[in-house]
């Protein structure tokens, strides 16, 4: 039976700790237990729940700084900052859908952890980018602070670049300092209708390439465009987002027409739709179906440019979509026992980048490599960095490679 | 001087003529310089108050020369200390008398420039400003942008983290990468990144970044290229006091904009700099302040409008808006002239670099006046008034006996004092050798120990680098201890299911 601990500050995760450095006890953290699917499946008998702590602990809008205990659910940080006309410009997306479970059920620990992200990811960052601070508990049992709550910082090694995409194998946060920035005054995106992907990533590196200050470039290729929201009419659709202030959106828009329209017929989305569109691109809403919730889901980045020559490379029954100017790819594979692991990674081994498995049954998980596999080298370091915060593999043994 | 630096091993030293004719064999023709005169210029860098001869310089060219140098030093226990162009300011390019100074000038080659992914691989020793003119023809830029733009190096750039006065809008170094590659000190070369986002793993390229030579050689990067705002235009607006001036810096974020630079000088500086580049700047004002607004036209003109209706709801003395491409340019001649300009004014100047939260700033500041006081010693400042990086300007005289001392003493009470209210000690310069001592006052002993223990999983002979940015060294073994107390269960009331 699975043990859970659940503390209610610092003090109580490094006690957790040390009992379980003592008992040779290996934990799984979790923050609220929203990406619990993610990664390979975890062999612990004890948990340690950070959702308890919670809670902002400061929010300086004119400083552009939040701080907040680690398990504070996303929503509560998200729906406070919008209220002074802010948000997390990294639009984190939210895994909760895809992985069959409720929306907006994430911690801002887990965010960091995953060092999640959205379509703004091409011109504002991740996670990683806004992560200004930390307090963590190390798998040697002790409070470990890193950063500040500053923008321009560099004392020291910036440990929370390190956090941010460790999904918790590396230390436990308990709190955390981000950056905010002021929300846009409205958006719009321009449609380009009917394009096959290598046309539309050429008219997304046309888009990219203006000074017309894109903030959200996806293709949604005619399979699947039907199941995301916001769009004016059924068949591929290739969206570019402006987001600013008003009288600039305007220009902006006008502008980039100018550069779409060689690719084809361009429609325009008010706010609202645009909104709506980008959120569901942001959630790959069309793998969230129960239609195709089985199906193996991966999710890969690589050069904008190249993103297309993979889905020639691959069964013609995945379906997919392109995000970031063509440089994220959604793959959901037909057969739900098989994510077809080897033709993924060779085909995104050939034009670079790397391949993760988002969504699997846990049997799948436990037998293929969930994290893109690493050259010996890498690895090796990876399992020193890994040590040098948790020498005797404490924290989610496993999830991220075997033996880290 | 007071400074410790590891003590040289004299076996090393013994060793010397031996080492040499061995880097020779792997780096041949000019590419070792052992002659002392020769190695003079690599003495020190930036920090010019610190100076040390290394044992030996070597020049490689090709990655290979960079892994078998280190293969050698590791096999035989020989400190490196990795240089781009000498422009650290914290001195983390100071040679050791018994290491190898490892000069990356020599990988000055732009290898790809990819526009359609917007992005340049480049060698470690190109300088900042040349990947951006490289871009230039097809409207495209790299962002961050140092004052020593024309001289600093990406790998020094790399090494540092460094930022510019667009980072405020555009980040520093470390979110405009995509990847690099580098050379471990065992000679094991390792891939970080490439033409995507993100790490597939850990974070390696954003630990590296900023990590001051210390975890490795960078001997190829990858950056992120910018479409080149379609205008700029500058605001120049004077204010009776920098609390005024503070004031509108906060209400120009909290109305939502970010303007691409916004930079505040003070009173001495101001003076220095009217007096050098003669901008126009007004003198009967105690604090200046910069907004420059990016972006397409109807944007730029539609910010200038609200900026300026924002500072004239602050006290101010004096509001421009620039008019012409050339006034901009000349808003700005005086702030980047502005260490230059305080040289002229003194014989030498010493360049704080700590960050605080921007609220803070009059408080800082008027503690600074009562510490110029204590020291008398002038204190001039700029500031990246945006994110709170505060860049004062010590004036004193090195010839005079006992004054870097007391200069030295003074910086780190201000460094002190950015901590003490929130901030810390470096935005951008780095620790280096430096702030190596004043880490304790940011971090706990625990903190400095975790973070040294990542140097090992990178380093774990410490052979680059050493003496930088921690204020004691440990062996990794010593690290690695665990003390495991009791296994009995310490949290009696921890909540369990
Ligand atoms: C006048 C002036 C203005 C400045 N303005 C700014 C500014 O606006 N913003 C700012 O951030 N900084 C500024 N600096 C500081 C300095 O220019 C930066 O820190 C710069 O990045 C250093 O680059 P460099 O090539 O000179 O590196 P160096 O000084 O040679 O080295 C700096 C550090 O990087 C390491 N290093 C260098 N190359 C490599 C490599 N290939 N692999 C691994 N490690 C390496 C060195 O060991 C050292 O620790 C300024 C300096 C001067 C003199």
């Amino acid at each position: 039976m699975t043990d859970t601990l659940k503390p209610r500050d610092g003090k109580d995760v490094e006690d957790a700790v040390r009992f379980a450095l003592a008992n040779d006890k290996p934990l799984e953290l979790v923050g609220c237990g929203s990406k619990r699917a993610i990664g390979r499946p975890s062999q612990t008998d004890l948990t340690l729940d950070l959702s308890g702590l919670s809670g902002i602990t400061l929010y300086e809008p004119e400083e552009l700084v939040l701080s907040a205990r680690a398990g504070t659910p996303l929503s509560e940080i998200e729906a406070l900052v919008e209220k002074h006309g802010q948000e997390l410009a990294f639009e984190p997306m939210d895994y909760g859908p895809l992985l069959g479970g409720k929306a907006g059920a994430g911690s801002i620990g887990g965010a960091l952890a995953a060092n999640l992200s959205g379509p703004r990811r091409i011109k504002a960052g991740a996670a990683r980018d806004h992560f200004l601070g930390a307090s963590v508990v190390t798998g040697r049992g002790e409070t470990v602070k890193t950063g500040g709550r500053v923008v321009k910082n560099v004392t020291g090694y910036d440990l929370c670049k390190l956090l941010a995409g460790s999904w918790g194998t590396l230390a436990a946060m308990t709190d955390i300092t981000l950056k905010t920035l002021p929300r846009a005054e409205t958006e719009s995106t321009l449609i380009v209708s009917g394009l096959e992907d290598a046309q539309a990533a050429a008219a997304m590196a046309a888009a990219m390439g203006s000074p017309c200050d894109v903030s959200g470039a996806g293709h949604l290729p005619d399979h699947v465009a039907a199941r995301f929201d916001g769009l004016p009419g059924p068949g591929a659709a290739t969206c570019l987002r402006v987001e600013g202030f008003a009288p600039s959106v305007a220009h902006r828009k006008q502008s980039l027409a100018a550069v779409l329209k060689p690719f084809g017929p361009v429609a325009v989305l008010d706010e609202k739709n645009s909104r709506a569109l980008w959120r569901s691109v942001r959630d790959a809403k069309a793998f969230t179906f129960s239609d195709v919730l089985a199906r193996p889901l991966w999710r890969v980045s690589t050069a904008p440019s190249r993103g297309h020559e993979i889905a020639a490379m691959i069964s013609p029954a995945a379906q997919m979509f392109y995000d970031w100017a063509g440089g994220l790819v959604w793959i959901a594979m037909p057969s739900p026992q098989e994510p077809d692991a080897a033709a993924i990674r060779r085909a995104v081994a050939s034009v670079g980048g790397h391949a993760t498995l988002i969504r699997a049954p846990a049997a799948v998980r436990a037998a293929v490599d969930v994290f893109p596999p690493q050259d010996a080298g890498l690895a090796a370091l990876s399992k020193r960095v890994k040590e040098s915060f948790d020498p005797k593999g404490l924290f989610n043994p496993g999830r991220m490679w075997a033996g880290v | 001087m007071s400074l410790q630096i590891p003590p040289a091993d004299r076996a090393v030293l013994d060793r010397r003529e031996k080492i040499v004719a061995a880097l020779r064999a792997i780096v041949p023709g000019e590419g070792v310089i052992a002659g002392e005169r020769e190695m003079r210029p690599f003495e020190s860098d930036g920090l010019t108050a610190y100076k040390q001869l290394p044992m030996v310089v070597v020049l490689p060219e090709t990655t290979e020369q960079v892994s078998q140098v280190l293969a050698y030093c590791y096999a035989e226990g020989i400190k490196v200390v990795p240089r781009g162009a000498g422009t650290s300011l914290s001195g983390g390019a100071l040679p050791l008398e018994d290491g190898v100074l490892l000069g990356m000038a020599k990988f000055n080659r732009i290898l790809e420039i990819d526009f359609e992914n917007r992005l340049a691989v480049v060698e470690p020793g190109v300088t900042n400003l040349a990947v951006s003119n490289a871009a230039a023809h097809a409207g495209f830029y790299y962002a961050p942008d140092p004052s020593s733009q024309i001289a600093c190096t990406i790998g020094g750039n790399v090494a540092e983290n460094s930022g510019g006065v667009h980072c405020l809008k555009y980040g520093m170094t470390t979110n405009n990468l995509l990847g690099c590659e580098m050379v471990l000190i065992t000679g094991e070369v390792i891939r970080l990144g490439g033409k995507h986002l993100d790490a597939g793993g850990y974070d390696l390229l954003g630990i590296v970044t900023g990590s001051e030579g210390l975890l490795g050689v960078v001997t190829q990067v990858t950056v992120r290229l910018l479409k080149m705002p379609e205008t700029a235009r500058a605001l120049l607006i004077g204010f009776p006091s920098s609390e005024d001036a503070g004031e509108c810096v906060g209400k120009i974020i909290g109305a939502g904009i970010i303007p691409g630079g916004m930079e505040m000088m003070d009173k001495p500086a101001i003076h220095a700099v009217e007096q050098f580049v003669h901008a126009g700047y007004p003198l009967d004002v105690e604090a200046l302040l910069i907004v420059e607004l990016d972006g397409p036209q109807a944007e730029v003109d539609h910010l200038v409008a609200r900026v300026e209706a924002l500072a004239r709801q602050c006290r101010v003395v004096s509001c421009k808006v620039s008019a012409s491409e050339d006034e901009r340019l000349l808003f700005w001649a005086g702030r980047k002239a502005a260490f230059p300009a305080v040289g002229r004014i003194s014989p030498d100047y010493y360049c704080m670099d700590g960050t605080i939260p921007r609220a803070k700033l009059p408080q800082v500041l008027k503690r600074m006046r009562e510490l110029s006081d204590k020291y008398g010693l002038r204190v001039a400042n700029v500031f990246h008034a945006g994110d709170g990086n505060l860049h004062p300007l010590i004036l004193y005289d090195a010839n005079k006996p006992g004054e870097l001392e007391k200069t030295e003493e003074f910086g780190a009470e201000i460094l002190k004092l950015c901590v003490e209210v929130g901030g810390v000690l470096t935005g951008e310069h780095g620790v280096g050798v430096e702030k190596r001592d004043l880490m304790p006052a940011m971090f706990s002993e625990i903190d400095l120990n975790q973070q040294q223990r990542l140097k090992c999983a990178f380093d774990d002979k410490g052979l680059l680098n050493p003496g930088k940015v921690f204020p004691q060294l440990h062996r990794c073994a010593e690290l690695g201890r665990m003390h495991i107390s009791g296994g009995k269960l310490p949290f009696p009331d921890i909540p369990r299911f």
